[in-house]
């Protein structure tokens, strides 16, 4: 069972959707209390930094989040968003995140017009060996939309990287902890693969 | 490698899917269902549905039709039409559309891009404006539903970018639905002048059209009737590059 995490912010009705799509069981849960121990989490997001770290702690999902994630090791997959609230700051907001991850949150900047913020469309990705890319390769697709990326303390952690002016971290695993940066429930069939995979980790 | 998109907008009147000559003489295409089915078999870049009523008719978006848009695609997808406040586009967000278009509301309330983006992030919005051209060549922004023209287009657009928004759509409505190309030199100015992608719409007829509108530096060509219509007499017929032709436009 995939719980989908609905705190306020985020496609949480696309990721059902693939995931529906795909026959994987899950649920959109908008209160804390109804995660259960023993499922796998989704953490989306679409917003801005500050307001999702501040839905998480208004809505208590983060001492419980805290417990099902650091304790019990549940695996988690961030998204977007969801990915870079998993660090410890961004530069998009004054708050500090949930700081499952050494890592910050920088905003791109280019000299290049041509280079468009934010980074938006379809790019290849460059991944490593990894659970979540069983049957991915560096021709998969993923749709990116994002004017902020993670940038990791330990790049041991990196699993996946894409290139858009310079190579930036598109996806992170440590240990039960997953963040992709990119689409996976908006990439067709290779959002599909990737969230099967996690359903299997 | 980023490529650049390739997006069929379709425009939504009641529960249908219609096109345009010029934003007249709309021609039902089909079930809008039907067409998502094999949008997602040919694996689009991205849809844009717009309904063109709404906003004409006072009239809020239609949830339910666009909660069963969501529940099929498996792209991204921006939906427009009938907004004017930010609980509807928190609605429809949750529903599983990514992008919001804003076009009316925009011109009526110039606060309202900035609320907008604030709250859902500037990638979540999208800028639609609508371009004339008058009989001396010169552009303005026309509004349909308002009945106005809006005559500064590029300190407009330098006012949505300061607000946060995260594309501009344009169409040229004097291109609309008449196959004979972009604005190529609109959309080079438009997109020179821009910090952020510009989607440009009106007037593809060929693969050579988008090729071209991507040289002119736009991030994203779109386009109606290429994608519903085939043949010289226009047959219904739903059609997306194919992985060559994608290929040599980005090239």
């Amino acid at each position: 069972m995939i719980q989908i995490i609905d705190y306020g912010l985020g496609n949480t009705g696309s990721i059902y959707n693939m995931l529906k799509k795909i026959g994987v069981k899950s649920e959109i849960v908008d209160n804390p209390l109804k995660l259960n121990d023993g499922s796998k989490y989704i953490l989306p997001g679409v917003g801005s930094f500050d307001n999702g770290i501040k839905l998480l702690k208004n809505n208590n999902w983060i001492e419980k989040l805290n417990e099902l994630i650091i304790l019990k090791k549940n695996p988690i997959l961030g998204i977007c968003l969801g990915m870079q609230l998993m660090t410890k700051s961004s530069e998009e907001g004054i708050k500090p995140g949930l700081s499952w991850i050494d890592a910050k949150v920088i905003k791109f900047s280019f000299k290049d017009n041509n280079l468009k913020i934010p980074h938006m469309g379809w790019n290849n990705i460059n991944p490593k060996k990894s659970k979540l890319f069983y049957e991915l390769n560096n021709q998969s697709r993923f749709y990116h939309v994002h004017s902020f990326y993670v940038s990791l303390s330990d790049h041991s952690f990196e699993i996946a990287s894409t290139n858009y002016g310079k190579e930036f971290t598109s996806a992170f695993n440590k240990e039960n902890i997953y963040g992709v940066q990119f689409h996976p429930e908006k990439s067709h069939k290779h959002g599909m693969q990737l969230l099967s995979n996690f359903s299997k980790i | 490698m980023l490529r650049p998109r390739v997006i069929p907008v379709l425009l939504l009147k009641n529960t249908g899917l219609v096109k345009s000559v010029k934003f007249k003489n709309h021609r039902y295409v089909g079930d809008p269902i039907n067409a998502i089915k094999i949008f997602n078999d040919k694996e689009v870049d991205e849809l844009i549905f717009l309904d063109i009523d709404a906003s004409k008719n006072n009239t809020p978006p239609n949830f339910e039709l666009i909660s069963q848009i969501a529940s099929e695609c498996f792209m991204p997808v921006c939906y427009g039409g009938g907004i004017t406040k930010l609980d509807q586009i928190e609605k429809i967000l949750k529903l599983g559309i990514e992008k919001i278009a804003i076009n009316t509301q925009n011109l009526k309330d110039s606060n309202f891009i900035k609320k907008a983006s604030n709250l859902f992030g500037s990638s979540t919005i999208v800028v639609s404006i609508d371009i004339n051209k008058n009989f001396l060549g010169n552009y303005s922004i026309y509004s349909h539903s308002l009945k106005k023209n809006y005559k500064n287009i590029f300190d407009f657009i330098k006012k949505i970018e300061d607000d946060g928004a995260g594309e501009i759509l344009i169409n040229s409505i004097y291109n609309d639905g008449i196959m004979k190309g972009y604005d190529f030199s609109l959309v080079k100015k438009i997109s020179m002048n821009s910090k952020i992608p510009v989607i440009a719409c009106g007037g593809a007829s060929s693969i050579q059209d988008f090729r071209d509108v991507i040289k002119s530096n736009a991030s994203a060509a779109a386009a109606g009737s290429f994608f519903v219509f085939h043949g010289p007499h226009k047959a219904v017929l739903i059609s997306y590059p194919n992985e060559e032709e994608l290929n040599y436009i980005c090239s």
